[in-house]
């Protein structure tokens, strides 16, 4: 029924399929199966033929040589059946070449570690390489493995990709760089490789090797060289060997990192060359840290103590792994104690890690609230308007968004500075009309204010269906916005969150100036305070009454700007907040912002923390529950209101 | 809503169509003989022949299901254009149950009770399917699903041309295991029924498998989940333990968006952890930034970028109904192309739409699939599918790495789950059942159905 898989999964249950690959491959020099399957791939798929047409006959040659060969067999049928295009497959002639160049040492050293990921596969595999390039004749040359790129089976563009990392020219790093980047591309009618950027109607072509300027052609006469996982890890790690002693500094340090867990006696003596002349104090660390991962498996104990050792408290994932794989199979007391010992430390550390990390997520989910809630602190906390429809001021506030970056698409880096007074304005203006059309003939009959700004809730969800769309709108994220910030290997905090934090802060004090230090805000606390004193000393209610609501209503069109960059924006998006919001300006305590500020970013806390025991779905019950007990034994929230008015 | 009849009145359309049904081979057979038995049919006196299309248009499903309400329009057009079915045009009935479950039962009983469709092309969430399943039961009526699903069930009136369990998780996961070496398991899902039964299913293959429990982390998040960091964080502290990691995918609609971008964000790339996902297409892809996603997998029956001639046609004729040459294609269209060629195959054997002699007529039929292959409908009303792995590449497309070398028939039920291993759905004489116990032979019926 499931016939490979299942075939697979009984054939080898103790060897990987990178082992396997591996081993049939370097163990096969003098067999000549590989070569011929790859000719019957290429043959196959320049015809184009269908898919299990390819399969059958390959499938079954390749179990009859070597059973453990059926995946990689299946894998590349697989693959250049499935290409697309019906030009560019590569003789097979050119394949036994390629073969030969596996060198037997690296399977053995394969199959020696424990649990070979694609990484260290083929960091045995640029091994053999290397060693290929010591003793062999001469280098593949890099025009040849270039080449070898256009054909559509994975398995002959990851020996080409090898062959560049192995070809000892200068520009191999850049033409890797180029592969794994998704730039190089080749031109359909000759398969020639060059660079390709988009012009009007087509691409415009530079040759790869020479750098000669090859005209425009139309967009369907060049092609991207794809690439798989297995393709990818392995340029990594070949990029990294290759870019170990480059100038830049920054090169150097992700080349060390990159290495770190996953190298070889090659690796270790070029690791060990470039520490003895580097300067830049990081990449020295991290070259150290590199070498005392790989010292870990050294033969005498003290080098392996001096390398548990060297390792120290480090957070890296490759320094604890390692130390477990030490820790399995250490017979020295001395240097199992001290590896205990390291991996305790580090494992202290993480935790520790880990804890400032929930608490930022934490404060990253109550700052979405505290956004989300605090305009309704203003139209529910200080003028006691139940607005149900503050959900959709937030949706509108991120539809502006939308629209502003609809406006400027050849800006979207700057867009949401446009956005954040524009969602200002649009749902100010909204909230202006709502308080004038709808709710200052519902003063005073909150169940009535309750049904009527539900209903328009309704109508402005309708409205976005009809005029923009019922699905979902693409709003961008500015590069900015994009990435995380990298603290130390154990924690990073991610650029969008740690923004919206602080936006949500500038908000707030933004906020509060408003409502203490200007006329306006002395007036809305007046009439929030005592309506008929108000307006006996000369305050016209009714426009402070708009201009509150409208403040309001332009604050969440600020919180959906904030939104849009973190969640879908949709016509439904607002009926998400819409409880949120109401549960904390209730825990907070009505018509006071610092408690919307404390209790968002509590309840946000309380979440995380909660999260990873009970899941996302049961605390969220939870944190309701919570709160409804609270308000039994608090009915005025964390930070009530005081004095005669609050209390009247 | 909106009103599907006009579709096919504008003069360039029609000319495109000549063209589109020219390029389909699969119905060509069946046209003449449709056309005599026309008049022999007893459903005389309507005029057309109508068919239900139950797909949201609007709420968190609306992303993916929008597609499949046009591709039925298209295909029902095309089928008119050759001259409709027995005889008569076909109509289509479009209903939005807007993402709401309940809603989908109402609207179910709507077209099979006020409108007399005599088919209904839709759902996309088990849990849309459940909610209808009683009312095509009670009502007879025949739905075509298009959508993979969990399995654990086969039902006389419910056609299922998505993928059952064994056609996509489980052949995704052998990759996994085999192809990528994977031994720690992330099965992240939305909270309801398709990812808990599949997880449920999965836990016990891996188990089965030799993996430990510590080696399986289990997660579920509501429908349009956004705040993904935490879930994240600890997928990726999961994954650094030495172990290669990766994390199958049941998240369903649009808490994909968010939870990809998370990813990301958080510097997780498809080299370290791949995600496997089992609701993410191309269509889902061509609403976000694929960059960060790049090498990521999808399982999945179809790709668009599968090379074969009837994919080619299907596509240019989605392009031309559509009249925009960005939108892509996805596996549950396929399926509803299955799903739909089999029905109209089913009437024209039958001589009829009646439900019961298109039941007895379908099971058998076979119809050609887009990548090269044959779907054929099995007596359990599931279908015959290749598996394919795809890795997305940065134009949302994908990029076939994996394939079975032929058609998978769905198994409804699952045979690694307990209680559920000895049943089969046979619905051809003499069994006639949902869940044929084959140790006991006896039938449990419907109220053994969960």
């Amino acid at each position: 029924m499931l016939v490979c898989g299942m075939a697979w999964g009984q054939s080898a249950p103790e060897l990987t399929l990178e082992q396997s690959a591996i081993g049939a491959v370097s163990d096969e020099q003098s067999a000549p199966m590989q070569p011929s399957v790859l000719t019957d791939a290429a043959a196959e798929s320049g015809a184009s033929a269908s898919a299990e047409a390819a399969l059958q006959p390959e499938a079954a040659g390749a179990r009859d040589t070597e059973a453990t060969m059926s995946g990689t067999t299946d894998r590349t049928a697989a693959a250049a059946a499935s290409a697309n295009d019906s030009a560019g497959a590569v003789s097979g002639a050119e394949v036994p070449a390629t073969a030969q160049e596996q060198q037997p040492p690296a399977s053995s050293q394969a199959a020696g570690a424990e649990a070979p990921t694609p990484d260290e596969a083929v960091g045995t595999d640029s091994a053999g390489d290397a060693a290929a390039v010591a003793s062999g004749p001469e280098p593949p040359s890099l025009a040849a493995a270039l080449a070898k790129l256009t054909d559509r089976s994975f398995k002959v563009k990851e020996q080409a990709a090898a062959d560049i990392a192995a070809s000892g020219d200068p520009r191999a790093a850049e033409f890797l760089k180029a592969l794994l980047e998704g730039d190089l591309y080749y031109r359909r009618d000759d398969n020639r490789i060059v660079y390709a950027e988009r012009t009007s109607g087509g691409w415009a072509l530079t040759d790869a090797l020479t750098g000669d300027d090859l005209g425009s052609v139309g967009s369907r006469d060049a092609r991207k060289i794809t690439i798989n996982n297995r393709m990818r890890s392995a340029l990594r790690t070949d990029i990294a060997a290759l870019t170990l002693a480059s100038p830049d500094p920054a090169q150097r340090l992700s080349a060390a990192k990159e290495m770190m867990g996953d190298v070889d006696d090659t690796g270790v003596a070029a690791l060990r060359a470039q520490l003895a002349q580097e300067e830049d104090p990081q990449v020295r660390d991290a070259i150290e840290l590199a070498l005392a991962v790989a010292g870990l498996q050294a033969e005498s104990p003290a080098e392996r103590m001096a390398a548990v050792q060297a390792l120290g408290t480090s957070l890296y994932p490759e320094a604890r792994n390692a130390l477990d794989d030490l820790i399995g199979t250490e017979q020295d007391p001395a240097v199992l104690a001290a590896a205990e010992a390291a991996r305790a430390d580090m494992a202290q550390r993480v935790k520790n890690m880990r804890r400032l990390e929930t608490v930022f997520f934490g404060l990253s989910l109550g700052s979405v609230l505290v956004l989300a809630a605090i305009g309704l602190a203003i139209t529910f906390g200080v003028m006691g308007v139940i607005n149900m429809a503050h959900g959709e001021l937030i949706m509108i506030g991120a539809y502006t968004t939308y629209l502003v970056q609809l406006a400027m698409p050849n800006a979207i880096d700057w867009s949401l500075f446009v956005a954040i007074p524009a969602a200002f304005l649009v749902a100010g203006l909204f909230g202006v009309a709502i308080e004038r059309g709808v709710i200052r003939f519902l003063y005073g009959r909150p169940l009535e204010t309750l049904l009527a700004t539900f209903g328009l809730s309704l109508i402005l969800q309708q409205l976005v269906r009809t005029t923009i769309s019922a699905q979902n709108v693409i709003v961008e994220n500015p590069s900015w916005m994009s990435g995380s910030l990298q603290l130390n290997p154990a924690l990073s905090l991610t650029f969008n969150r740690l923004y919206i934090f602080v936006f949500a802060l500038l908000v707030f004090v933004a906020l509060l100036l408003v409502l203490k230090r200007t006329a306006l805000g002395l007036q809305v606390r007046a009439v929030s305070q005592n309506r008929a004193m108000a307006r006996a000393m000369g305050v016209r209610s009714a426009r402070v009454d708009a201009l509150t609501f409208g403040l309001g209503a332009g604050i969440a069109g600020v919180a959906g700007v904030a939104l849009s960059q973190l969640t879908n924006v949709g016509p439904n998006m607002g009926q998400a907040y819409i409880i949120d919001s109401f549960m904390v300006v209730v825990f907070g305590g009505v018509g006071n912002l610092w408690g919307t500020l404390v209790g968002g970013l509590t309840l946000g806390v309380a979440n995380k923390f909660m999260e990873p025991w009970t899941g996302a779905v049961l605390a969220k019950i939870l944190v309701l529950v919570f709160i409804i007990l609270f308000i039994q034994w608090r009915p005025r929230g964390l930070f009530p209101q005081r004095g005669r008015a609050a209390e009247g | 809503m909106r009103n599907p009849l006009p579709l096919w009145s504008t003069i360039s359309r029609r000319k495109s169509f000549v063209l589109a049904a020219a390029l389909t081979v699969g119905l060509s057979g069946g046209l003449a003989h449709a056309e005599e038995e026309g008049e022999a049919t007893e459903a005389a006196g309507d005029e057309t022949i109508k068919v239900g299309v139950l797909h949201s248009l609007s709420g968190t499903m609306a992303i993916s299901e929008t597609t499949l309400k046009d591709t039925m329009l298209m295909l029902i057009e095309q089928q008119n254009e050759k001259g409709g079915l027995l005889g008569k045009q076909l109509e289509p009935v479009v209903v939005d149950p807007a993402s709401d479950w309940p809603l989908f039962a109402e609207k179910a009983r709507e077209l099979l009770d006020q409108e007399k469709v005599a088919a209904v092309f839709g759902c996309w969430t088990s849990v849309s399917r459940k909610s209808v399943l009683p009312v095509f039961e009670e009502l007879n009526g025949l739905l075509f699903y298009p959508v993979q699903y969990e399995g654990e069930e086969s039902s006389r009136n419910v056609f299922y041309t998505g993928a059952a369990p064994n056609q996509q998780a489980i052949p995704a996961v052998d990759y996994l295991k085999d192809e990528l070496g994977v031994e720690r398991w992330v099965l992240a899902g939305t909270d309801y029924v398709y990812p808990r039964t599949t997880n449920k299913i999965l836990e016990a293959y891996l188990k089965q498998n030799g993996v430990a429990d510590e080696d399986i982390m289990i997660n579920y998040t509501p429908f349009g989940h956004s705040d993904w960091q935490s879930i994240v964080a600890d997928i990726k502290q999961f994954g650094s333990e030495g172990k290669k990691t990766a994390v199958v995918s049941t998240i369903n609609g649009d808490a994909n968006v968010p939870f990809y971008k998370e990813l990301g964000n958080q510097g997780i790339s498809a080299e370290d952890i791949p995600v496997v996902a089992f609701s993410v297409g191309e269509e889902e892809l061509s609403g976000i930034d694929t960059k960060p996603l790049v090498g990521h997998l999808a399982a999945w029956n179809y790709f668009m970028s599968v090379p074969t001639d009837e994919n080619d046609a299907f596509i240019e004729t989605w392009h031309t109904f559509i009249e925009d040459e960005d939108r892509v294609t996805n596996d549950p269209m396929e399926a509803h192309k299955i799903g739909f060629d089999l029905w109209v195959k089913a009437v024209e054997k039958a001589g009829s739409t009646d439900p019961d002699a298109v039941i007895d007529a379908i099971v058998g039929l076979e119809t050609k699939n887009l990548t090269g292959g044959t779907a054929k409908m099995l007596p359990n009303h599931h279908i015959t599918k290749p598996v394919l792995i795809g890795e997305i590449q940065e134009d949302g497309q994908f990029a076939v790495v994996w394939q079975t070398d032929e058609e998978v028939p769905g198994d409804a039920w699952s045979d690694y789950l307990e209680g559920s291993k000895d049943l089969k759905g046979d619905w051809t004489d003499p069994v006639n059942c949902g869940n044929y116990n084959t140790k006991t032979e006896e039938c449990l019926g419907a109220e053994a159905a969960e």
